[in-house]
């Protein structure tokens, strides 16, 4: 039988980046997802797998140290919280240029700013459209429950790998904080250099192999129409991503007149809405994108033919309702609800939003 | 059957650590749990909480606004939660250093004198375990052979040996948990 384990999403991200047989993590602390270091500071994966951890001197040491490790074609990862993400913007432009893979946390809290401790969806903006510099995507995975924030380190790294771009797992302080059931995977071997070769190609740096050209990873080019044609690849690039990888979940969508559209901990919130709504005859649904690039657009579109009204709902002032009017294009009523810099609304809050803004609006 | 549970009292009384038995209780015997508590510097001193839900059915928000169940520990937790418990609920408290008590009539209020209790015992540390017996005394929510499971797992190894007297105080609070108010 499957060991069932009850752990802190923080908790299983770190066991769960152990048994994927990744090589190195790198971090600073920082609430709410000190645990993720602290567990794997306390569990000494170098002793089990040979995985390096460290704390780095600062989050911009530490994203250039998953930079460096990346581009010799190792499984490495790094996590912060809303601040300390800021500070790594910069290195995440740099690894998305020279398209390497890696995977990042995001346990967001309040801003802007130093902000607060407590829960925040408010880094939307800058995970989905691209806090660093120049035209980039990240892969970004957004867990609702402790099972998915295990799930998603090894589907973020299948991906990152897959396409040779930077993975991010959106979470916030509830998911991260959180204690509920969950399965962990098997544990994996860690791969050598030449299963990275044969299993993604030959790109890393890990020493020039006769009769091959020699791999370089940078992301400079100062002729500007090699640069126009390396960002004509990572455009293509992002289409095929966009083509293939979406993913989302729908509950109780197919009679539904009113539409919720949340992820992450505020998907889970909405549910308990969507039985509430039920109970008082409103025919709620929910969709829950669970990448948030690329974005379910085309379902959400489809699903505005058939509501009257669409709610989105997040833990921020209004940034992924955004891609929601986008994605409905003026076919029905979208607004926004949610409480923001640390509040987390309840079913009932987001019910009544849903009966002023939506449905009495 | 859903339970939601809120836990509250001050840091240091083992109002984490008893949410997190329950949790474990509920788990083995195969209920849905979550288990959310309050983060940060309330840790540190002052009021700490925390949110337990069991159920049978798959758990949508983790985080509650109203309770079936209200633990409360200190003055300032019986402040920000009595009006939270769900008409008919559970309120359950330790009098100890209580000045307002609870004044809801539709609700069912229950007393556990665990610091006195503990105190009596010799052993502070034991404070959460009997409030725990009169949780279950009063609702048995999960059985208590699973809880003894649950205290073992929650228990770090090296702190075994205080099993059998975590095991005394639950029984204490069974025994001496009092209804207050019955609906």
């Amino acid at each position: 039988m499957e060991e069932i384990k009850l752990m802190k999403g923080n908790e299983a991200v770190a066991e769960a980046a152990i048994r994927a047989g990744v090589d190195a993590y790198f971090g600073y602390p920082i609430t709410p997802q000190s645990e993720i270091i602290e567990y794997l500071m306390t569990e000494e994966p170098y002793k089990r797998t040979g995985m390096v951890v460290l704390q780095a001197e600062s989050e911009l040491a530490a994203i250039n140290m998953v930079y460096g490790a990346a581009a010799c074609g190792k499984k490495v990862m790094t996590s912060s919280s809303s601040p300390g993400l800021s500070l790594k913007q910069e290195g995440l432009s740099y690894i998305a240029g020279s398209e390497l893979p890696c995977l990042i946390v995001d346990v967001v809290r309040g801003g802007p700013g130093l902000g607060t401790i407590q829960p925040s969806q408010a880094d939307y903006f800058q995970m989905v459209k691209g806090g660093g510099h120049g035209d980039y995507k990240l892969i970004v995975l957004a867990p609702s429950t402790v099972q998915e924030m295990a799930d998603f380190v090894e589907l973020g790294f299948e991906l990152a790998f897959k396409y040779r771009n930077p993975a991010l797992i959106l979470s916030d302080g509830v998911i991260g904080q959180m204690m509920e059931k969950v399965v962990l995977p098997p544990q994996k071997e860690r791969l050598t250099d030449e299963e990275v070769d044969k299993l993604y190609g030959s790109w890393a740096t890990t020493g020039k192999k006769k009769g091959r050209e020699r791999n370089i990873i940078t992301s400079l080019e100062l002729k500007p129409e090699r640069q126009e044609a390396h960002n004509h690849h990572l455009q293509n690039k992002y289409k095929k991503i966009a083509e293939n990888e979406i993913r989302f979940e729908t509950f109780n969508c197919e009679d539904a007149e009113y539409l919720l559209v949340a992820y992450g901990s505020s998907a889970r919130i909405c549910q308990k809405t969507v039985q509430l709504a039920r109970e008082k005859g409103i025919k709620a649904g929910l969709l829950r994108p669970i990448t948030l690039w690329p974005y379910p657009s085309k379902a959400i579109n489809k699903l505005a033919d058939q509501v009257k009204g669409i709610l989105a709902v997040e833990m921020s002032a209004g940034q992924m309702v955004e891609d929601v009017k986008l994605a409905v294009n003026g076919k029905v009523k979208v607004e926004h609800y949610g409480r923001f810099g640390g509040m987390v609304h309840s079913p009932d809050e987001v019910l009544e939003a849903l009966e002023t803004k939506i449905i009495g609006g | 059957m859903t339970e939601e549970i809120i836990i509250a009292g001050f840091g240091g009384q083992g109002v984490l650590s008893m949410g997190k038995i329950l949790a474990y209780s509920g788990i083995t015997e195969n209920k849905e749990v979550s288990w959310m508590p309050s983060y940060g510097p309330e840790m540190r001193g002052g009021t700490a909480n925390v949110s337990v839900i069991i159920s049978d059915e798959r758990i949508s928000s983790p985080i509650l606004q109203n309770f079936d169940t209200a633990i409360i520990l200190n003055q300032q937790s019986m402040d920000k939660f009595e009006s939270g418990v769900k008409p008919g609920g559970l309120l359950l408290y330790d009098p100890n250093g209580i000045i307002r008590h609870p004044t809801r009539k539709d609700i069912n209020i229950y007393t556990i004198e665990g610091a006195a209790e503990a105190a009596k015992q010799k052993s502070s540390k034991t404070f959460n375990m009997i409030v725990l017996g009169a949780f279950l005394k009063i609702k048995p929510v999960v059985k208590m052979e699973n809880v003894l499971k649950g205290l073992k797992k929650s228990l770090p190894e090296r702190h075994h040996h205080l099993i059998p007297m975590n095991e005394e105080a639950i029984k204490v609070g069974l025994e001496k948990v009092k209804a207050v108010q019955t609906l």
